[in-house]
């Protein structure tokens, strides 16, 4: 409903706007979606390449143009490909900062997904830092990756990837 | 000017009620038309530029179009753009990329899901957002202001509407793209209600969920990829004011300008297929692209039996360039259309050679 008010010489017009829609997940996303439901983290192979992306991309590889084979379960530990310290407030910030954000390699998958990290110093997060989920408890979880509260630093073990050695 | 042809295509069947993404509706659409590049030899490779027509405020969601990219294989980079318009616009882009001399090749696409909201109202906020938009002005109400003007000037009748009705749900009977298809009797549809006066429930395409694409090429790449290509002898797009106040309703100014610099009077018209969504529309199109009654109008029961936003443009320029690469017919005109009441048009000519 527009309605205006007048503020002296200047007349303001408030014009709200909305549209409702329906968004199909469609079925690339479905078993992605699902999987988040239920603690698990689910990507899908491509069946040309053999790339596993997580997640799922709209179900179809980008690289050789074709739809994404069936699901593959990943495991909750991954690896720190790039992260961002962030400092500055912004409107609408949820977390407290300094908050870090960080792109995750998961283990068995060929892209990142992106996340928050806590569990230690910004300071101390670095390129190649093994990583796990934290769950949020299972009665809060819906169809969103947010089900995962953030991640933490995992003990190093010997699948950790060669050259990920903390930065000086 | 460089010689460029349509060289093939392909359509999804339409649907009303997609669950599937942008890319999942389009990925079919792409491998059929892959399929029929690799029988010739050619490979996703050898397409110089891709261009793509959709609309982010049908998916409600910014930059949607961005996943559509994964669909063509994005990797190792390639040479694609995009347009917040219909295919057909997309057409036009990948038309003049080549006349540079920057590509000999081009693969044009769109989709549209109409579905996933309240399309007439989505369609709103095409007006300008200070003074149309806010009164909201829906896809339909304002395709019946521009009915009635064509109404109240005497232009055209409610018979005349009917009749494309007819005609279009008859010949759409052939398309299994189509959504509404049969036989009906002018009579029958006069007796229908009025559902946004004066348009009647025929007189309005069914929201439609599509994709569809096709590949450009120029010269000699177009007789080797094809037997027949469907050459674009012409092609112009022009637009009107975006002021519903100062425009005549009851006319397509743009679409005759657009009509005259395409070259459409330059030679026999066997076909065109006008981008009409709405009845009075192929009425107003007719008179503004000089067709006379000699032309085949919509063969394929045309917009008014299947229009997904953003992609229906784009399919009339396919189904003229399959009705000459097939042989059917030897010279056509295909028409697309964006904004409200014919605010721009585009005229392409396509023919044998």
């Amino acid at each position: 409903m527009t309605t205006s008010t007048n503020d002296g010489d200047v007349v303001h017009l408030h014009q709200p706007i909305g549209v409702t829609y329906t968004w199909s997940a469609g079925p690339g996303a479905s078993a992605y979606l699902q999987g988040l439901t239920e603690g698990r983290l689910v990507g899908n192979r491509c069946p040309s390449c053999d790339l596993v992306y997580f997640p799922p991309r709209g179900g179809v590889c980008p690289r050789d143009a074709v739809a994404l084979g069936p699901p593959v379960e990943l495991g909750h530990t991954g690896t720190i490909t790039t992260f961002c310290i962030v400092n500055v407030p912004f409107l609408g910030q949820t977390i407290e900062i300094p908050y870090v954000a960080a792109s995750i390699m998961l283990d068995g998958a060929d892209i990142a997904c992106q996340h928050l990290i806590q569990g230690c110093a910004a300071t101390e997060i670095f390129i190649g830092m093994r990583v796990r989920a934290v769950w949020k408890p299972a009665d809060e979880w819906t169809t969103s990756f947010a089900n995962i509260a953030h991640f933490e630093p995992a003990p190093t073990d010997s699948d950790q990837p060669a050259g990920a050695e903390k930065n000086a | 000017m460089r010689d460029v042809a349509i060289v093939a295509t392909s359509q999804a069947r339409n649907t009303t009620d997609s669950t599937l993404t942008t890319p999942e509706l389009l990925m079919p659409v792409l491998a059929d038309l892959f399929a029929s590049l690799e029988s010739l030899g050619v490979s996703r490779s050898d397409i110089d530029f891709w261009c793509h027509g959709s609309c982010d405020y049908l998916t409600g969601q910014p930059f949607s179009f961005v996943s559509a990219v994964d669909v063509i294989g994005a990797w190792p980079p390639i040479s694609e753009s995009h347009v917040e318009a219909d295919g057909a616009f997309a057409l036009y882009e990948a038309w003049v990329k080549i006349q540079t001399g920057e590509a000999d090749t081009a693969v044009v696409f769109s989709n549209g899901k109409s579905s996933s909201g309240p399309v007439d109202r989505i369609m709103a906020l095409q007006h300008d957002p200070y003074v149309e938009a806010s009164l909201w002005p829906t896809m339909t109400a304002t395709a019946a202001l521009s009915a009635r003007a064509c109404l109240d000037r005497g232009v055209i009748t409610e018979q005349q509407m009917a009749d494309v009705a007819v005609r279009s749900r008859a010949d759409a009977i052939a398309n299994p793209n189509a959504l509404v298809r049969g036989i009906h009797t002018v009579d029958e549809f006069l007796a229908e209600p009025l559902v946004h006066a004066p348009l009647r429930e025929h007189d309005i395409a069914p929201i439609a969920d599509g994709a569809n694409a096709l590949v450009l090429a120029a010269g000699d790449v177009a007789r080797a990829w094809s037997p027949r290509p469907a050459w674009i002898s012409g092609i112009d797009h022009r637009i009107d004011t975006q002021r519903l106040g100062a425009r005549d309703l009851s006319v397509a100014s743009s679409a005759t300008i657009a009509a005259q610099k395409a070259g459409v009077d330059q030679g026999h018209i066997d076909a065109a297929e006008l981008h009409a969504p709405f009845t009075h529309n192929e009425l107003i199109l007719r008179r503004a692209l000089g067709l006379d009654d000699n032309v085949a109008i919509n063969p394929s029961g045309g917009a008014l039996c299947a229009n997904p936003q953003m992609a229906a443009g784009l399919a009339r320029v396919i189904e003229i360039a399959n009705r000459v690469t097939s042989g059917s017919i030897d010279r056509g005109v295909a028409h697309a259309t964006s904004g409200p009441c014919l605010q721009q048009n585009l005229v392409a000519v396509i023919e044998n050679r």
